[in-house]
């Protein structure tokens, strides 16, 4: 088997055994994007050089004895919102095209620590705002299952680089879906951390309340070991935890549902679902019990008003959080020609250099926020979001985690919902919930829908702090079903 | 033209209700938000981080040392703490604000409802105290060309973000009735004591020629009888306590004009400008800003244990006005005499001449009198005499040695703040030592016997007042080193007469 083709943990152990060099993997992976990549389209910004550079420097700490942990020296495609010192950051935005961060992410900098060496910057929605990655001011991604099919998003970068074997691992944030839904529709698994529980220091912020840096891969193990590397409390986000992590990597080592309460969340099921989704849900559920899992329906009434929620909630965040692009200290400057105000050339900068989505995000939140609407809206919305937390916590008392499909449909074709923000806005109705609530969710696959043969997604959800959780089900359902599959999904993706 | 209406018949028809919002820009090392320094004065854009920049991605961290001292603030005003509270962000662009949007407080302040007690020509006014919160301080704009120094007609502008996230404490105000004609003087009294908390609570310089304290002032008028307020105006940019009590003044002026005049006052925000002591329009309400405040998401409620509080409560040093108070029962003052010393700001200087070794009432004496003096004169601060209490204590001794006597003293002041150096190096240099030696007072003595021997032929002849005729010249021919009373007694017995 090539080395693109191997997981994270096996190269892992390869290059600490010296079977093989990192600079070796890395290399192995740029020619995979070289060959790919005008397929794909994953990636916003590649260097050849800087990631060899990397991959050098962490053969010379390993060849120097430096103890570094199970990933050293393995590759990761980076989502360009995390922003990277070495690298241009630009969340696929024109306002901020060509930008050289002169900071490191707390993510981006615990993974140099830990040795994973980058192989590029993926693409995104603009600032995250999307569904499908179509939002990116440089283009969209495609799904490496469907060319004329979207990855999901906004990650859609970051998943189509793993399932398309560009890279064993990627870093996704999830604010609505973001991590899960793509990860659901590119047949690999992504996972939403716990709220707090990974570092937003350096993530360019869509909604800060919401937004949660996570793992892309494509075995639950990886992601595991991926979101243990990046993981922790960062005293430069003070709404990270301060708190021991969950022993991720030992329960996805440790695949047992016996004796677990499983609930399926009844409202997610009916109208607006795939056939196709609900049939390899169903029988998903059907694997738990045989597992020894016992399964109990579970009514979560509020979920069905996360939507509109998140919808007030996240707009009204951003609004605020893309105030700061400006032009007046760093990106795109519009208009400057000496005869104009610097509130003229913001106002002209930001009309540029802003997309329709981002606009229409940052219209919705102003709104929302107004004088004399604020209690309507905002106000209103959090109280929506104090509901479901009650569901979660009154659901959490009778099972140990909760299951859905992790999206309502398959990955839909580029374009589809271009036009359509309500019917690109429901791609998430699944997942918000967890991002409103601050839980752990995780997307692993469960097969392809009998319409049209693309990978459909589990969703796990856990408490706060329960991300463990997540894994050992993931993990359980994963190695049950390729004991049924004969191998990983992904084996029936075409070749590209 | 700004028409306005005499003080003193403002007064007669209208009375004033105030309200005051100071700033203040706390002491901390570091910023309110992230770990830059907060040096004054450093060269523009040096202490600043992806933080204070609003850089992509970069987050707050708030400041305990900065919440640590908004609750002694509020402490210290009789404040209630909240017990559970939240940022909120301000929404507004302007370039020196790196975000667009100030992290600050809006319907949780920390501290709430408290008062401050003020004595002003001897009636208490007791202020109440809205609310203190915590903010960050937005950089600072240069408009470089035009007239004006504002940023209308101005050919471009430099903005230095050193300024930006330096932890600001607002203070608050509840309306302020009652004071009458007392309403600048009151004003002012409060943002003096204000002053004086901060400084005695250790949190902030209160420099306002440096802006770490601000002040705006909100004045509106209502007819004598009525109970009914009127239209408020805010004052902004009043930067020093001379400022407030005039602002107050010309605001309760103008306004009276225009009420007289059956016009209506506009609410608006007014800039005060010193030259003049008179405010002109800036922004009206009607083009106010909806600031779109919500809690800021980036941060975590502050939930201050109470256990804490009431160890910082515990800890508080004495205020101000309870030192005061002590103070006067200890020198055995007036209550006019320390109200005059605590306006002239001679109370420290007072204190701590007196802990040098001076006694209570030389100490006041030389403050308030010789030293009040040449401050008003050369019009400067009492504080910022080049004289120190070490060297008023000095001249106090020596006074009491009979080394020096009033007069010489006051020459030496004059040398001491001429930059001449120390007391004793003042008197070595100029020789202003009084004549001890006896010798030379005789010589002395005799001479002026002999210049004066009609005065000295009456002093013999019984006429002993004529004796100051002789003590003059004997004082005159030593330029005043003389020991005057010696001098008397050697001249009776020279002359032969008893005193």
């Amino acid at each position: 088997m090539s080395l693109i083709h191997k997981t994270a943990a096996e190269l892992g152990a390869m290059i600490a055994a010296g079977e093989v060099s990192a600079e070796e993997v890395a290399a192995a992976h740029l020619d995979r994007i070289e060959e790919t990549e005008p397929k794909i389209r994953a990636f916003l910004h590649v260097d050849r050089e800087v990631t060899l550079a990397q991959a050098r420097a962490v053969d010379a700490r390993l060849r120097s004895g430096e103890k570094l942990g199970p990933l050293a020296g393995v590759p990761l495609a980076h989502k360009d919102i995390f922003v990277t010192k070495d690298m241009p950051t630009t969340a696929a935005s024109k306002i901020l095209e060509g930008w050289r961060p002169p900071y490191d992410a707390t993510v981006t900098a615990r993974l140099r620590e830990a040795g994973l060496v980058f192989l590029g910057k993926t693409n995104l929605d603009e600032f995250a705002m999307g569904s499908s990655t179509e939002n990116s001011a440089f283009g969209p991604t495609r799904n490496p299952w469907d060319l004329s099919r979207v990855p999901g998003g906004s990650s859609g970068g970051s998943s189509a680089a793993v399932a398309a074997y560009q890279a064993p691992l990627s870093t996704g944030t999830d604010t609505g879906g973001s991590i899960r839904q793509p990860a659901a529709v590119t047949g690999i698994v992504g996972m939403k951390p716990t709220y707090g529980g990974s570092s937003r220091y350096g993530l360019i912020a869509f909604a800060s309340s919401l937004d949660t840096p996570g793992p892309f891969a494509r075995t639950v193990l990886d992601a595991a070991l991926l979101q243990e590397a990046f993981s922790g409390h960062d005293p430069l986000d003070s709404t990270s935890i301060d708190r021991p992590v969950p022993k991720v990597v030992e329960a996805a080592r440790n695949p047992d549902v016996a004796g677990m309460r499983i609930g399926v969340v009844k409202e997610f099921d009916g109208e607006g679902y795939q056939p196709g989704v609900l049939n390899r849900f169903r029988e998903a559920v059907k694997m738990l019990e045989a597992l020894g899992a016992e399964i109990v329906e579970v009514s979560c009434p509020s979920f069905t008003v996360a939507l509109p929620a998140y919808y007030l909630i996240a707009p009204s965040e951003c609004s605020s959080n893309l105030a700061r692009f400006d032009a007046m200290r760093y990106g795109l400057r519009v208009g400057d020609d000496g005869t104009r105000s610097a509130e003229e050339v913001m106002a002209l900068t930001r009309a540029a250099g802003f997309g329709p989505e981002v606009k229409r995000r940052i219209m919705l939140g102003t709104y929302a926020l107004s004088s004399g609407y604020y209690d309507a809206y905002y106000g209103q919305a959090q109280k929506v979001r104090t509901l479901i937390a009650r569901d979660f916590e009154a659901a959490y008392q009778k099972v140990d985690v909760l299951i859905s499909p992790t999206t309502p449909t398959t990955a839909f074709p580029i374009g589809e919902r271009a036009d359509d923000p309500m019917a690109m806005y429901l791609a998430d109705l699944c997942t918000i919930p967890s991002n409103l609530a601050g839980n752990a969710a995780i997307s692993v696959p469960c097969g392809l829908a009998d319409e049209d043969n693309l990978p459909v997604g589990l969703q796990i959800m856990a408490p706060v702090l329960g991300d463990d959780r997540c894994y050992k089900v993931g993990a359980a359902l994963e190695k049950a079903f390729e004991a049924r599959w004969g191998g990983p999904l992904l084996k029936e993706a075409p070749a590209l | 033209m700004t028409t306005i209406m005499a003080y003193d018949e403002a007064l007669d028809r209208f009375e004033p209700v105030l309200g005051l919002e100071t700033h203040v820009e706390l002491g901390t090392a570091s910023k309110m938000f992230c770990g830059c320094k907060t040096t004054f004065g450093a060269p523009p854009n040096t202490q600043v981080c992806p933080t204070c920049l609003a850089l992509p991605g970069a987050l707050p961290v708030a400041n305990e040392k900065a919440i640590e001292s908004t609750i002694r603030i509020g402490l210290a005003l009789n404040c209630s703490i909240a017990e559970w509270c939240r940022f909120a962000r301000k929404n507004y662009f302007y370039p020196d604000m790196p975000k667009n949007y100030q992290i600050s407080q809006y319907d949780e302040p920390l501290c709430y409802d408290g008062y401050l007690d003020l004595e002003v020509e001897g009636q208490t006014f007791r202020i109440g105290i809205e609310r203190v919160h915590l903010e960050e301080d937005t950089g600072k704009s240069t408009h470089v060309g035009g007239a004006t120094g504002r940023i209308h007609g101005a050919d471009y502008s430099i903005v230095d973000y050193n300024r930006a996230g330096i932890p600001l404490v607002e203070i608050v105000t509840k309306p302020i009735t009652g004071t009458d004609r007392l309403a600048p003087q009151v004003a002012r009294a409060y943002v003096t004591e204000l002053r004086e908390i901060m400084r005695s609570l250790g949190v902030s310089d209160v420099r306002m020629e440096e802006g770490s304290l601000r002040c705006d002032v909100n004045v509106s008028l209502m007819p004598r009888g009525s109970s009914e307020w009127g239209t408020r105006t805010e004052t902004k940019n009043v930067n020093s306590l001379r400022s407030v009590e005039r602002a107050v003044r010309g605001e309760i002026e103008r306004q009276a004009a225009i009420l007289a005049d059956g016009g209506k006052v506009v609410q608006e925000t007014r800039h005060f400008h010193e030259d003049t002591g008179t405010t002109t329009s800036g922004r009206s309400k009607e083009e106010a800003q909806d600031y779109r405040y919500f809690p800021d998401p980036d941060l975590v409620p502050i939930a201050p244990d109470p256990a804490w509080v009431a160890k910082l409560k515990a800890e508080l040093p004495e205020l101000p006005s309870v030192r005061r108070k002590r103070l006067q029962a200890e020198w055995g003052v007036s209550d006019h005499d320390m109200e005059s010393m605590h306006n002239a700001g001679a109370i420290e200087l007072v204190e701590a001449t007196i802990a040098a070794g001076a006694p209570a009432a030389d100490a006041r004496k030389w403050w308030m009198g010789e030293l009040a003096r040449r401050a008003n004169e050369s019009g400067v601060a009492l504080a910022n005499l080049p004289v120190t209490p070490a060297d008023v204590a000095r001249v106090t001794e020596l006074v009491a040695s009979g080394a020096l006597n009033d007069k010489l003293a006051r020459q030496v002041f004059e040398g001491v703040l001429a930059g001449e150096g120390t007391p004793d190096e003042v008197v070595a240099a100029r020789g202003l030592e009084i004549v001890s030696d006896e010798g030379e007072l005789l010589a002395i003595i005799d001479q002026v016997i002999a210049d004066n021997a009609d005065a000295a032929e009456k002093v013999r002849g019984g006429k002993v007042a004529a004796v100051g005729a002789l003590v003059g010249g004997v004082m005159k021919a030593s330029r005043g080193k003389a020991d005057a009373a010696r001098a008397r007694e050697l001249i009776l017995e020279k002359l032969g007469v008893s005193g």
